[in-house]
């Protein structure tokens, strides 16, 4: 109560109203981070949605064996472009692009970014590439077939539009980097009197891991893209086995990438869950350093397991069993953090709110997700599921079970902070029974289909799966059914819904302490941080 | 426009901010050029003899040349970035220009040198090549794609000195600006200069209903917050500009040397 | 909130001297790399070639770069990467090597 720096700010206009441009300029010409941070919010969502439509497809696709709705062709299409979207255009930006840039500053105690041109710069690069993207679909031999990883030798040969699809991603990597680059350069220099780097929200500490793999990573995505259109341009000959160019490398350096890029992906997510799970608790986070220290250990071993993406490709022995081993120490920094959030609910006084509820998701579905992740890092057992739908089944419980339900819980938890306004309740819980049923329905199926051999990426299945991909299908529907009825209650709520106030859930970081939606330059005056981010002043005293 | 959104206009310098900003994206860099190396070292491991072969094919000469040009550029450089320091804009306009000239001086070389191997019939995709061995084709291949993002760089290094030559030599600066909705109060009356005594030293025309906007222009100064800003921006200007010299203190010896 | 005024220049300066003897330094230097090139070490030659490279670079970069004159953050970044790329490179080779 004491440091709180609303009062004065009450009278101020937020930062929707503050315009220095007309209509839609006043979005696509502002360095406030608020503003990028919804840009991104929306264009992603607007992705997203259509590749859930695309994954619709899919599942109807495999409805009944033989041609249900589309040929061969056409499938390996969608399921390419489902892919990229997916990856790309919505969950690689994602969180960070989206709640980081919105919150990092508030978090932090800062007015803006470090560089904000840089920031409205990284989100130009981002439309470019999704404009590219879209574009790669109807312009020239038609749209890419080669899966969202784009193999050699295949894509350099596949006469589809490879190339605009490859120019596509290496824009996005572009608009990546800057974001990363934007949040350490922010978290170095812009925290506010007080906050030493062990007093930030453990989201901001995860968005520092990430913003390293963002830096660190993504330039190898970038050579390996650049590489493939001076193969299909010029024919340098460096992946192409017939100019004595090996196609493993470029699996090598497209793993080396996208390993990392997995923790793109899910770090910020952890990072959220880790801000939502004290708040509901109603106590601070039990063992803070530990899971700040784990999101970098995670970001560092992240670099050492890319092979195990290889098994099968013709890696030596040797490396197939370094990598399968270095694999498994990922679990040890994740079930650091799965244990934390465990020890922290641990006599908390819970509050089951639905940014909760999503926000819980996390750990049995990622738990599940991370798991199986353990028997694909297996030499041995991966042999038998590789390329199957146990793979499909694993990576969507880890992105979509993970980081999905995560960034449905941040968008109900800062939902009302962005949008000023609230949403209903009890019909979030119902979105969420339908989601979290329609999940599992879909993707645990998957599971003991790839168990049994149903391979992946193919259009047409034997007919001793059909029953299991009817379950599959059935459970995609029904979870549709839950995203559509999350995003009309979300919608209406932040359009019409009451007004919601400062601080709804009873949040101790700093941006609950700005006023609702945060006026233009967030701070009044920078706040003196003088306690841990999630200080819970009556709690902490009678636990004593 | 109310108080808040003023103080965005406002410019402030957080130099070592900047810094750190410059070196996380030179790390992009070098990371990318990385890849390169990494594909570099598993072909030479591959294909020792056709490197070694193809490496003898390319002149020695040339490289060493571009490497002394590129080691000077860099001096030339950080010598610009000292004038400023020391308040020489004059100094260091033109040690940006020799800089900029030994930019030039490498891309012509290179011109030739690339040049010769095409007439030839050695490039990427060419018929002659095919003839080659399979190790050859990719030394060439590395070659063009290394030395040519490198060439690229360098481009972009000159790019950026144009512009820097641009705000070091631009010496106008808007001290004052008075928007329409305040200039109503300025309606008939004049704009004066007057030194410190109060000499009158000029005097505007009056001020109509027409004027709609007015721009008060300092010109032929340099102030020193012009200074100061150009200062950051050729410090991180010349950190691009020494990364350009590393990656190429790297591939002279993978390119030109492994020959013996 | 702007202090423009407290320190008249942005970063240490380094005398015009140091610069030149760098640069110096870093001539001498390629004569030495051409030189060893032209002696018939044979595998070693790359090593020698890619160890003067990497002391070329460390005289770049801590004078011409000023990364001596930094705070000692930005000295932690440059290990970070050079390990970063050091690492792929070696699992890479676990691969390469073995196959
Ligand atoms: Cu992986």
């Amino acid at each position: 109560m004491s440091d709180s720096v609303a009062g004065s700010l009450a009278a101020e206009k937020n930062f929707y109203q503050e315009k220095t441009h007309k209509g839609i300029l006043a979005w696509l010409l502002s360095t406030d981070h608020k503003r990028i941070g919804i840009m991104y919010l929306f264009s992603m969502l607007t992705f997203f949605l259509i590749a859930v439509f695309l994954g619709f497809l899919m599942r109807l696709e495999m409805l009944t064996p033989g041609e249900t709705v589309m040929g061969a062709h056409t499938y390996n299409s969608i399921f390419t472009l489902h892919g990229v979207l997916m990856i790309f255009l919505f969950i690689i930006p994602g969180i960070p692009a989206a709640f980081g840039n919105f919150m990092l500053p508030l978090q932090i105690g800062a007015r803006d970014v470090a560089f904000p041109r840089l920031n409205l710069l990284s989100y130009w690069f981002y439309l470019t590439g999704a404009i590219l993207a879209l574009l790669s679909l109807f312009t020239g031999p038609g749209p890419a077939d080669t899966g969202w990883t784009f193999y050699a030798p295949y894509s350099l040969r596949t006469g589809t539009n490879v190339a605009l699809a490859v120019m596509a991603a290496f824009i996005l990597g572009f608009s990546s980097i800057l974001t990363g680059l934007n949040f350490i350069t922010t978290m170095h220099r812009l925290r506010a009197p007080g906050m030493s780097f062990f007093k930030m929200p453990l989201f901001c500490w995860s968005l520092y891991a990430t913003g390293w793999i963002q830096i660190l990573a993504t330039p190898i995505l970038g050579i390996t893209l650049a590489l493939v259109l001076m193969e299909r341009w010029l024919g340098i000959g460096v992946f192409d086995p017939v100019k004595g160019g090996d196609p493993v490398l470029y699996q090598h350096l497209f793993w080396i990438y996208s390993h990392p890029a997995v923790y793109i992906m899910i770090l910020p997510a952890m990072g959220i869950l880790s801000d939502i799970i004290p708040t509901f608790a109603r106590r601070t986070i039990f063992g803070y350093k530990a899971i700040a220290f784990s999101s970098l250990a995670i970001a560092f071993v992240g670099y050492l397991v890319w092979g195990h993406h290889m098994f099968t490709s013709g890696i030596s022995d040797t490396s197939r069993m370094a990598f399968s081993f270095l694999t498994f120490l990922v679990a040890i920094p994740s079930a650091i953090k799965v244990f934390n959030w465990l020890a922290t609910l641990y006599k908390g006084s819970i509050d089951v709110t639905p940014p909760f509820l999503y926000g819980i998701s996390f750990i049995i579905l990622f738990s599940i997700g991370g798991l199986t992740g353990l028997i694909l890092g297996a030499l041995a057992t991966d042999i038998h599921v590789h390329d199957t739908y146990f793979v499909v089944a694993h990576f969507h419980y880890v992105m979509f079970g993970g980081t999905g339900f995560v960034f449905f819980a941040a968008l109900h938890y800062w939902g009302p902070k962005m949008f000023g306004r609230m949403f209903n309740s009890k019909v979030s819980y119902i979105a969420w029974g339908f989601l979290f049923v329609g999940f599992n329905m879909l993707y645990f199926t998957m599971f003991v289909l790839g168990y049994m051999g149903m391979p992946r990426r193919y259009y047409d299945f034997l007919p001793e799966f059909h029953s299991l991909h009817v379950v599959a299908t059935v459970g995609s529907w029904i979870l549709i059914i839950g995203i559509i009825i999350m995003f009309v209650n979300l919608y209406r709520g932040f359009r019409y819904g009451p007004r919601a106030t400062m601080n709804p859930w009873g949040g101790t970081t700093l941006e609950w302490k700005v006023p609702t939606p945060p006026p233009l330059e967030n701070f009044d005056k920078i706040p003196e941080v003088k306690h841990e981010p999630y200080y819970h002043p009556r709690n902490q005293e009678e636990r004593q | 426009m109310s108080q808040a959104a003023e103080l965005t206009m406002e410019k402030h310098y957080d130099p070592i901010g900047s810094r750190i900003g410059m070196w996380l994206f030179l790390f992009t860099e070098f990371l990318l050029f990385g890849g390169l190396f990494l594909l570099y070292a598993i072909y030479l491991n591959k294909y020792p003899e056709e490197f070694h072969y193809g490496s003898s094919q390319l002149d020695q000469f040339v490289g060493a040349m571009n490497t002394i040009i590129l080691l000077t550029s860099s001096l030339t450089m950080v010598l610009a970035v000292g004038a400023l320091q020391r308040d020489r804009r004059k100094l260091s306009i033109f040690f940006l220009v020799t800089t900029f000239t030994f930019g030039a001086a490498f891309l012509i070389n290179k011109y030739f040198e690339w040049g010769h191997k095409i007439e030839l019939g050695i490039y990427p995709g060419s018929q002659e090549l095919t003839q080659h061995p399979q190790g050859e084709i990719v030394f060439y291949g590395l070659y063009y794609a290394m030395t040519g993002l490198h060439g690229l760089h360098v481009i972009i290094g000159m790019v950026i000195m144009l512009f820097l030559l641009y705000f070091l030599l631009k010496k106008s600066h808007r001290a004052l600006s008075i928007k329409s909705n305040q200039i109503q109060n300025l309606n008939g009356k004049r704009l004066l200069l007057s030194d410190e005594t109060g000499k009158k030293l000029w005097k505007s025309q009056e001020i109509t209903s027409e004027v709609t906007g007015m721009d008060v222009v300092v010109k032929g100064v340099f102030t020193e917050e012009q200074l100061k800003s150009s200062e950051v921006k050729l410090e991180n200007s010349g950190l691009y500009w020494h990364l350009v010299d590393i990656i190429w203190i790297f591939l002279f010896p993978l390119f030109y040397l492994v020959s013996m | 909130m702007v202090h423009q005024n407290e320190h008249q220049h942005t970063q240490h300066i380094v005398g015009y001297g140091t610069y030149i003897m760098v640069w110096l330094a870093l001539l001498m230097l390629t004569a030495l790399t051409v030189t060893v090139a032209g002696m018939n070490f044979k595998n070693f030659a790359i090593v020698i070639a890619i160890l003067i490279a990497g002391l070329k670079s460390i005289l770049v970069m801590n004078y011409f770069m000023h990364l001596k004159f930094e705070p000692p953050i930005f000295r932690t970044m440059v290990y970070i990467t050079v390990f970063t790329l050091a690492i792929i490179i070696g699992l890479t080779f676990t691969d390469i090597s073995f196959r």
